[in-house]
């Protein structure tokens, strides 16, 4: 069975793997296995993420997206953010750990100097304090409610980013569930953002690893192509290079060069985490 | 994921005890990569990435760059040359708002008339769009609704997160799919999906959602000035204009070309207002005058017929409110806090 190839039919979002695989927390379901002394990645200095911004612009790129590990522990974040917000919409994915009010508030500044959006988007992956710390550690989830509390004060509005690490999290009732939760927070406008699991990094060891048939051959060609793929539309800029995707930043093939120019050519769907990206429809995106 | 095995109590225990012993040898480590799903020394991981990390030559690399550029191939005929067309977006079966539009039109000179697709969707009476596009020979593209109902979809496809917004997506789709007659709905079937037209010298390029694809949302605040160059310059258009994401906007690029999304007739800003919105386009003496203009009509007689259509309080309220209370996660987070809901 030969692996079948995706093109670049566009570069809509580039990534940032800004604070490299460095968090505050080490999640059982982390499929980059992030944790406080993980230094497969490192974090991105300003200087590097503006020669990106500076490369994405003469590539038409449309949006910016920064995660890690905590893109909060990276110093230079604001910063970085404020730079993003000059070249287009921008989005943060977080944990929420960080969000005391003083941030908050600065981060609402760069928001309103801005013509485009800022979307915080803060994980939860439980509804109750039970679920969500099983996963995540003791007194994870009322930190980051505390945080959405905090981001809802300063007036943005944050987008729930729940991973269906458990089963009925998915479901019509489960989503239910969250809406309910966030809008118990005072939230009148609640914005959620479903993502499955990757069977990979921490999550391997949490649960359960890929087996042999999970991954695609030529044969599972869609009749429209591989557009529905996110490595069709966008790329991963990290400390050490442009890799294909967000979730293949622990594949050292995933890299495909130094510079975005590098990376427009095709890529194999070599890995298992590209049956999940393919039979549950992953995008990464907001 | 629905595929676990369920394991008997004692097996159980001793997996979490494993796991918990490999979970803290991942935590602990330093100068120790997670390549995979193993634990492997970073320079390893370092030296296998900058391997892989496969540099294109400055001329694969140049060849990479033009075949992205040049994927778009358009044979699309040009229309034209007009002194100044009005164009709509979506109508969502709203019919008053569409005569209202075609007489202001006329009266403001348009010399042709366009509409960008999406006739159907939240308002009474699909079919009655109909009649009034033919007589006054508006020129339609082919929406992602029309597409989907010429195809015989059972959905509108959006795929919503929130269970309440499918409810709402579905109802209207399937109310929409009734209430169109086959002849109607092969008439959609042929639309096109873009167009090119001529206004003075500059070159139009007319879409549903975007060049790119028909179902994309170009919104004002979550699309970069860098985005829309780089579709210009592959499209080889002065000018987009498009609808699809409901709300209006237009942006004068520094190149100095436009993009132009001319909102919707079928329902309001999200503005608080019940005005809907439409675009004038016209020649001027230095290139493309463009005039966004709100619209006035017979709101309330369109949310009566809606009531008696049986069609959700929901969507009357925003007929009659202005403000959007369906269908709101596709909003970025400027235009999601300009709204009430
Ligand atoms: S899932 Fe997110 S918060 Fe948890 S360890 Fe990974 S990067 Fe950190
Ligand atoms: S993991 Fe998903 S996004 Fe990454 S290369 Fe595979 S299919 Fe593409």
């Amino acid at each position: 069975m030969s692996t079948p190839n995706v093109s670049l039919s566009s570069l809509d979002t580039l990534w940032f793997q800004v604070a490299g695989t460095v968090c505050n927390l080490a999640c059982t379901h982390c499929f980059i296995s992030c944790s406080p002394t993980n230094h497969t990645h490192e974090m991105m200095d300003l200087a590097t993420v503006r020669t990106y911004l500076e490369e994405a612009a003469t590539l038409g790129v449309k949006e910016t997206y920064f995660t890690g590990g905590e893109p909060f522990l990276n110093p230079d974040m604001e910063a970085i953010l404020e730079a993003a917000l000059a070249f287009g919409p921008t989005s943060v994915l977080t944990n929420g750990l960080l969000l005391d009010p003083e941030r908050c508030r600065r981060l609402s500044g760069l928001s309103e100097r801005s013509d485009y959006s800022l979307d915080l988007r803060v994980s939860l992956d439980g509804y109750t304090a039970e679920e969500h710390d099983a996963i995540r550690g003791a007194g994870a989830f009322g930190r980051a409610l505390e945080g959405i509390r905090n981001l809802h004060s300063a007036g943005l509005n944050p987008v729930i980013t729940v991973t269906e690490v458990y089963d009925e999290n998915g479901s019509v009732a489960g989503k239910q569930r969250f809406f309910d939760l966030i809008a118990g927070l005072g939230i009148t406008r609640p914005r959620l953002k479903m993502m499955p699991v990757f069977q990979i990094g921490a999550e391997a060891e949490r649960h359960a690893a890929y087996e042999s048939w999970q991954r695609l051959s030529e044969t599972d060609t869609p009749e429209g192509g591989w557009d529905h793929l996110q490595c069709s539309n966008s790329r991963m800029a990290t400390g050490q290079g442009v890799w294909v995707c967000p979730i293949l930043v622990n594949e050292p093939s995933g890299k495909m060069g130094e510079r975005l120019a590098d990376t427009l050519g095709d890529f194999p769907l070599g890995h298992s985490a590209c049956w999940t990206c393919h039979v549950y429809g992953v995008s990464c995106r907001t | 994921m629905s595929n676990r095995v369920p394991e008997d109590d004692e097996v159980k225990r001793e997996r979490a005890a494993d796991k918990a012993a490999e979970r803290a040898r991942l935590v602990a480590h330093r100068g120790l990569a997670t390549w995979g799903e193993k634990l492997v020394p970073l320079g390893d991981f370092r030296r296998a990435a900058a391997e892989s990390g496969s540099v294109l030559t400055p001329a694969q690399r140049a060849a990479a760059g033009e075949a992205l550029l040049a994927q778009c191939e358009d044979s699309t005929p040009i229309e034209g040359p007009y002194d100044r067309i009005a164009v709509c977006g979506g109508i969502y079966n709203n019919h008053l708002a569409l005569a209202a539009f075609l007489d202001r039109a006329r009266a403001e000179g348009a010399e042709a008339l366009y509409c960008l697709g999406d006739l159907g969707g939240f308002g009474p009476s699909p079919e009655k769009v109909w009649p009034l596009l033919v007589d006054a020979e508006v020129r339609v593209n082919q929406g992602n609704y029309e597409q989907s109902l010429a195809s015989g979809r059972e959905d509108c496809n959006c795929g919503y997160t929130d269970p309440r917004d499918n409810h709402f997506a579905r109802l209207s789709y399937e109310y929409t799919a009734r209430g169109c007659s086959s002849d109607f709905k092969s008439w959609m079937g042929q639309l096109p999906a873009r167009r090119r037209v001529l206004v003075g010298d500059r070159e139009l390029l007319l879409v549903h959602g975007s060049p790119r694809r028909v179902n994309e949302f170009l919104f004002e605040t979550a699309t970069s000035t860098a985005y829309l160059e780089g579709l210009l310059d592959q499209e080889g258009a002065d000018g987009i204009l498009c609808t699809h994401s409901g709300l209006h906007w237009h942006r004068r690029l520094p190149s100095g070309r436009d993009l132009v999304n001319v909102g919707v007739l079928g329902r309001p800003a999200n503005d608080g207002t019940p005005r809907v919105w439409y675009a004038v386009l016209e020649s001027t003496s230095d290139g493309l005058g463009v005039h966004l203009t709100p619209l006035d009509y017979d709101h309330q007689a369109l949310a009566a017929e809606m009531r008696s259509e049986g069609l959700p309080p929901e969507f009357i309220a925003t007929i009659e409110g202005g403000w959007w209370t369906t269908c709101l996660e596709i909003l970025p987070a400027k235009e999601r806090g300009r709204g009430r809901f």
